[in-house]
């Protein structure tokens, strides 16, 4: 079967099931059933995630990318470095980056404070690190694909057309 | 009605659409699902609407030439090539028309004498047999098999040809079938066409929705390439519908008589819309990929999805119609969608709205979300019980 295809409707709706899948790819459940299980356990599929703007929730949120410059290692380059900043739950991504800085690192906390003290206290004493540049998301517009700022009505086409 | 008897007799012998009253029904019901519709669900990809916004904003809104921009046409010309394989020559060979509509128009009043032939194919799109008896012509009428895909075979062209015939009009991937012509399909067929010295008219709209095999033009056969006028245009494949761009690719003496229609008719297309269509033709055929993809996948959703129900029906390779056979509800195309409107609010197109051979099928057209296909099949699906 064609993975790619099926890659690319899991990644517009990763919630359809498996029986919608199979009609769409054409194949039987069972075998959508047994290249999905192995996309994942190759970690060609890495999850299932949901996207949520938590600026209309009550919840406190806070979001900073932070350009980290780092000192490379004979041998392993950047990936040892790279490996401790991974560990921590509040990078939520980790990017190697051309340009100024080593690395692109987006933290998801609960306040500014909490933000601040995870880069002050955790992540710039990190061996290697040489400085950060910490900016703040003040607002979000689009998501992952998704524009999750207000929605525009959507647009009716005629009901029936030659 | 008073204005009745100024009308000339040849617009009073065409019918109203047979698609007319199902629009009208329909758009007087609260909550209907529609697979009626003939357009692509996607916005145009917003690259091309921004060149419009920019073509405004930097004042270019005056006429073009009668043929149309010359960097559109260089660009349709490059886009032929690359796509399918077949070359044009942009300053003589192209020309900008308002939509796929107005080319058929253009070509029939300009090639047909009073009482010459038109082969057409149905069922078939609704506007080919009015726009060839408004210009004058005869058609005649090939009725496509279910049996053979709805592939024109080279036994029932040859039962078409006569003394007369001046055109075979040809549309695959094809409304409302979505039937679609190979290569070897068209081979048998050459000959034919050849002998008899047609001019093969053909309705390419949905070249880019072609699931199978890749998509073949009839020009790619150098033999009768002369005799071929291509229509194309941005609607179906870029999800254009309503900007109203479309094209013909021809021999440069057809086209140069196909413009004296045109300019006295039209002047030209929106200069606004040309703008668009030159980004489309040369940055957006991921776009058709993405089309293309997303249709495929519909495709197969919404035919195991009839199969299922109980609604027979082959996947047909092209296009985004399906045209199951409802014969074995008992019921006439016609009752079948007032019936299924009615009941369950589902908006389908008979498939006599196609000609009379469209009699006993249905045209469901899947350009629709997943979620909108599915809620229609569990409608389709009670009202198909009810009629046990």
């Amino acid at each position: 079967m064609d993975e790619l295809k099926l890659l690319h409707v899991l990644e517009n709706d990763p919630r359809i099931s498996i029986t919608d899948l199979a009609d769409i790819l054409n194949e039987t459940e069972e075998v959508v059933v047994r290249t999905k299980r192995r996309l994942e356990d190759e970690k060609i599929i890495c999850g299932y995630h949901t996207v949520i703007n938590w600026d209309k929730t009550n919840r406190d949120h806070c979001m900073a990318i932070i350009e980290v410059g780092a000192q490379p290692e004979r041998e392993s380059g950047y990936d040892n470095v790279a490996a401790e900043i991974s560990k921590y739950p509040e990078v939520s991504s980790l990017y190697l980056m051309s340009g100024k800085s080593e690395f692109m690192v987006v933290i998801q906390g609960k306040t500014m404070r909490e933000v601040a003290d995870f880069v002050g206290q955790k992540l710039a004493p990190i061996e290697g690190v040489k400085h950060t540049i910490t900016c703040f998301v003040l607002k979000q517009y689009k998501v992952e694909g998704v524009v999750v700022t207000e929605d525009e009505e959507p647009v009716k086409r005629l009901i029936v057309t030659p | 009605m008073s204005g009745a008897k100024y009308l000339n007799k040849l617009i009073q012998e065409i019918p109203p659409s047979g698609i007319r009253k199902y629009f009208d029904m329909a758009s007087q019901m609260e909550g209907v699902v529609s697979l009626g519709v003939g357009e692509p669900d996607f916005q145009t990809p917003w690259h091309i609407r921004e060149e419009a916004i920019y073509a405004i904003k930097s004042g270019k809104t005056f006429y073009t030439s009668n043929v149309g921009l010359p960097e559109l046409r260089k660009e349709i010309c490059k886009y032929y090539q690359r796509r399918f394989g077949v070359s044009y020559d942009w300053q003589n060979q192209c020309m900008i028309t308002v939509g796929g509509s107005e080319a058929i128009d253009i070509v029939m009043r300009t090639l047909l004498d009073p009482g010459d032939e038109v082969i057409l194919l149905q069922p078939g799109y609704v506007a080919y047999e009015p726009l060839v008896r408004l210009a004058g012509g005869t058609p005649v009428i090939i009725e496509l098999k279910e049996e053979n895909h709805f592939k024109l075979t080279k036994e029932a062209l040859e039962n078409a040809i006569s003394d007369k015939t001046k055109i075979l009009f040809l549309n695959f991937p094809g409304n409302p079938t979505g039937g679609v012509m190979n290569k070897e399909d068209y081979e048998e067929l050459i000959p034919l066409i050849k002998a008899h010295d047609l001019v093969v008219l053909t309705d390419e709209i949905y070249a880019e929705l072609s699931y199978g095999d890749k998509f073949c033009t009839i020009s790619s056969f150098e033999e009768i390439k002369e005799q071929v006028i291509i229509i194309n245009g941005f609607s179906k494949a870029y999800s254009m519908t309503g900007w109203r761009i479309g094209y013909l690719l021809a021999d440069a003496d057809i086209i140069k008589s196909m413009n004296k229609v045109h300019q006295y008719c039209i002047m030209c297309p929106s200069t606004i819309s040309q703008y668009a269509a030159v980004e489309a033709a040369a940055k957006g055929d991921n776009d058709c990929d993405v089309h293309r993809e997303s249709f495929e996948g519909r495709r197969n959703f919404i035919v195991n999805g009839l199969n299922r129900i109980g609604l027979k029906c082959h996947l047909p390779e092209g296009a985004f119609y399906v045209f199951p056979n409802i014969t074995s509800t008992g019921l006439t195309s016609d009752e079948f969608c007032e019936k299924l409107l009615q009941q369950e609010k589902v908006a389908v197109v008979p498939g006599s709205a196609f000609g009379k051979c469209g009699e006993g099928y249905v045209r469901i057209s899947y350009a629709y979300s997943i979620d909108e296909i599915k809620e229609a099949l569990e409608r389709m699906e009670r009202f198909l019980n009810s009629l046990k």
